[in-house]
């Protein structure tokens, strides 16, 4: 029956797109936070990673990795997926919003300011890398698509796992690091009242500058673990990014863990009604999801705002 | 001796509308200074551009005689200024403890003897240290607000009317700390509608109008003067 069949296969495909969504997610609403802008850049962010995690791999895999290797080529290729995103990250906050800050500029002139960075650059990473998908060096005795085990009648894949561990241990080191580093706690307070904030020592445009990075390597990681699978290519941002503000939106802009339970949720939202309709209504129930949030529960699941520990 | 603060001719304006006037204050080592005035006359104004939130447009602010009128907002904690802002402004979705420590942003290291200083002054804030400072009541909130600039540890404390909405026994209570902060070797800059207890506190107070300092005198002599009384001891023309 419709719904029933294939159920826990949707769901652990859910679960694992989830994952990535929750990590992408993070960016927008860390931005959010400080800013209460939302950064549609961050899409490009995620694709940087994606390249950076390829060219690296490129560049050091040799035949066919297996066991231990395997684990290190993963970890290589998220340290240089995370190490691409924040860069981009970083140079976006400098370049396509400062400037406007400095200026005291309407919030639609950083948003003009974000599409019109987003397009510069994919359309130069198109330029420079092809317009063609590029497939990431296969790192498990020859595939990347192979299956670890079955589960209740679900297959999952071995990237399944590699997503879920690598966005667990990202997800809590960023929860940790809000709630207990110095760092974390002027974002946090920068979220909550900047000007006081300033009061006490915070440099805000550092913590602007430090939550664009966080933000930036979470989403560059993601990119590098969403390339694994489907390789990359300059509009590969696009519908991820696209998701994973639905996602932020879902589980309260600016709300950490709302950002974390909005992807995994919206995940599993789009996957479950697959098994009675046709795929190609992923997309439509994903941003129908967005619409209906936004009308109905614009403050999300856990609402708006950067939490005490959240 | 040069004074601990110095406004000199100092102006701000918000625009084309100026809220500062040539505006001379001074405050000097271990005093109690009373800045008095009628709502919009330009006391919070005042407490901003010491703090570096609003830059003037004309004259200069000196610290010890060193001008700190250019230094970025959050490096004037640094340099020994702590501001108890208008409205408290706690963060309120971190606890008392984590509003206490942020006051210590600037430093390095919250020793337990610090947070125990504060925590001797404000007893209420040790039972409290857990709780989010947005369920604090007002006074409380302004304790914390205190201690949490007093963590910073000044050496100039800038309150924006501490007795805003608060019941005449907090607002004593608050007062008998604030005397106690500057026994303690905190020189206090207080802006205050509240007069008369504010100049009772004070050693001396200055009288803003419209932006223009319009008195400036020892508590004593404002107390007594004609003017005050009318116009902020709320006391019929005699
Ligand atoms: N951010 C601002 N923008 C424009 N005008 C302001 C701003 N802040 C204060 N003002 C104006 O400056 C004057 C002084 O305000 P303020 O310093 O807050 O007075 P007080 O603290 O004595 O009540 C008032 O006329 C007020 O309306
Ligand atoms: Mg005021």
């Amino acid at each position: 029956m419709c719904f029933t069949e294939n159920f826990m296969q949707y769901l652990v495909n859910g679960l694992a797109n989830g994952f990535l969504y929750a990590l992408i997610a993070l960016g927008y609403t860390l931005v959010y936070g400080v800013l209460q802008l939302i950064n549609f850049a961050h899409s490009e962010v995620f694709m940087s990673g994606g390249f950076a995690g390829y060219f690296v791999l490129q560049a050091v895999v040799g035949r066919q990795p297996h066991g231990l290797m395997s684990v290190l080529m993963i970890v290589l290729g998220i340290v240089a997926g995370a190490c691409g995103g924040g860069l981009i990250a970083f140079l976006l906050e400098r370049v396509a919003y400062r400037p406007l800050r400095r200026r005291k500029a309407p919030k639609l002139a950083f948003l003009i300011s974000a599409i019109g960075a987003s397009y510069f650059l994919f359309n130069l990473a198109g330029k420079e890398f092809g317009r063609t998908s590029l497939s990431v060096p296969y790192i498990f005795n020859g595939t990347n698509s192979g299956i670890a085990f079955t589960f209740l009648g679900a297959q999952v894949q071995t990237m399944y796992l590699i997503w879920a561990a690598a966005a667990i241990v990202l997800l809590v080191s960023l929860d940790r690091v809000v709630a207990k580093t110095k760092l974390g706690q002027g974002i946090r307070a920068v979220a909550e009242d900047a000007e006081t904030a300033s009061l006490m020592g915070v440099n805000i445009d550092r913590v602007i500058s430090q939550a664009f990075v966080l933000g930036g390597l979470l989403g560059g990681a993601a990119g590098f673990l969403y390339a694994l699978n489907f390789g990359v290519v300059y509009t590969m941002g696009f519908t991820p990014a696209l998701k994973a503000f639905t996602a932020a939106v879902l589980g309260g802009i600016g709300n950490l863990r709302g950002a974390m339970l909005g992807g995994l949720v919206l995940g599993v939202a789009e996957s479950l009604p697959l098994s009675c309709v046709n795929f190609n209504w992923q997309d439509v129930i994903a941003f129908g999801i967005l619409i209906v949030v936004l009308l109905f529960r614009p403050m999300g699941l856990l609402g708006e705002r950067l939490g005490r520990s959240a | 001796m040069t004074p601990m603060l110095a406004l000199v001719g100092v102006e701000v304006r918000y625009g084309a509308i100026p809220a500062l006037r040539e505006v001379d204050i001074e405050v000097r080592q271990g005093e109690i200074v009373a800045l008095l005035g009628a709502n919009g006359a330009g006391k919070t104004t005042t407490l901003r551009t010491i703090s570096g939130l609003v830059r003037p447009s004309k004259g200069a602010v000196l610290l010890n005689g060193r001008r700190v009128d250019q230094v970025p907002a959050h490096q004037v904690v640094g340099l020994g200024i702590g501001h108890v802002p208008e409205g408290r402004r706690i963060f309120p979705r971190m606890s008392v403890l984590e509003n206490l420590q942020i006051g210590a942003y600037h430093r390095r290291g919250v020793t337990q003897a610090e947070l125990d200083h504060i925590f001797e002054l404000f007893p209420i804030l040790r039972e409290r240290r857990n709780q989010e400072g947005g369920t604090l009541s007002g006074g409380e909130q302004q304790m914390l607000a205190i201690g949490r600039a007093l963590m910073s540890k000044p050496q100039l404390l800038l309150l924006d009317e501490p007795s805003m909405g608060l019941a005449p026994l907090v607002v004593e209570a608050i007062f008998d700390i604030i005397e106690r902060i500057r026994d303690e070797g905190t020189t206090v800059l207080v802006v205050e509608q509240n007069a008369a207890q504010a100049l009772q506190l004070a050693d001396r107070g200055y009288v803003l109008e419209n932006g223009s300092v319009v008195m400036a005198d020892d508590a004593e002599t404002l107390l007594g003067d004609e003017r005050v009384r009318v116009a902020y001891l709320g006391e019929g023309a005699a």
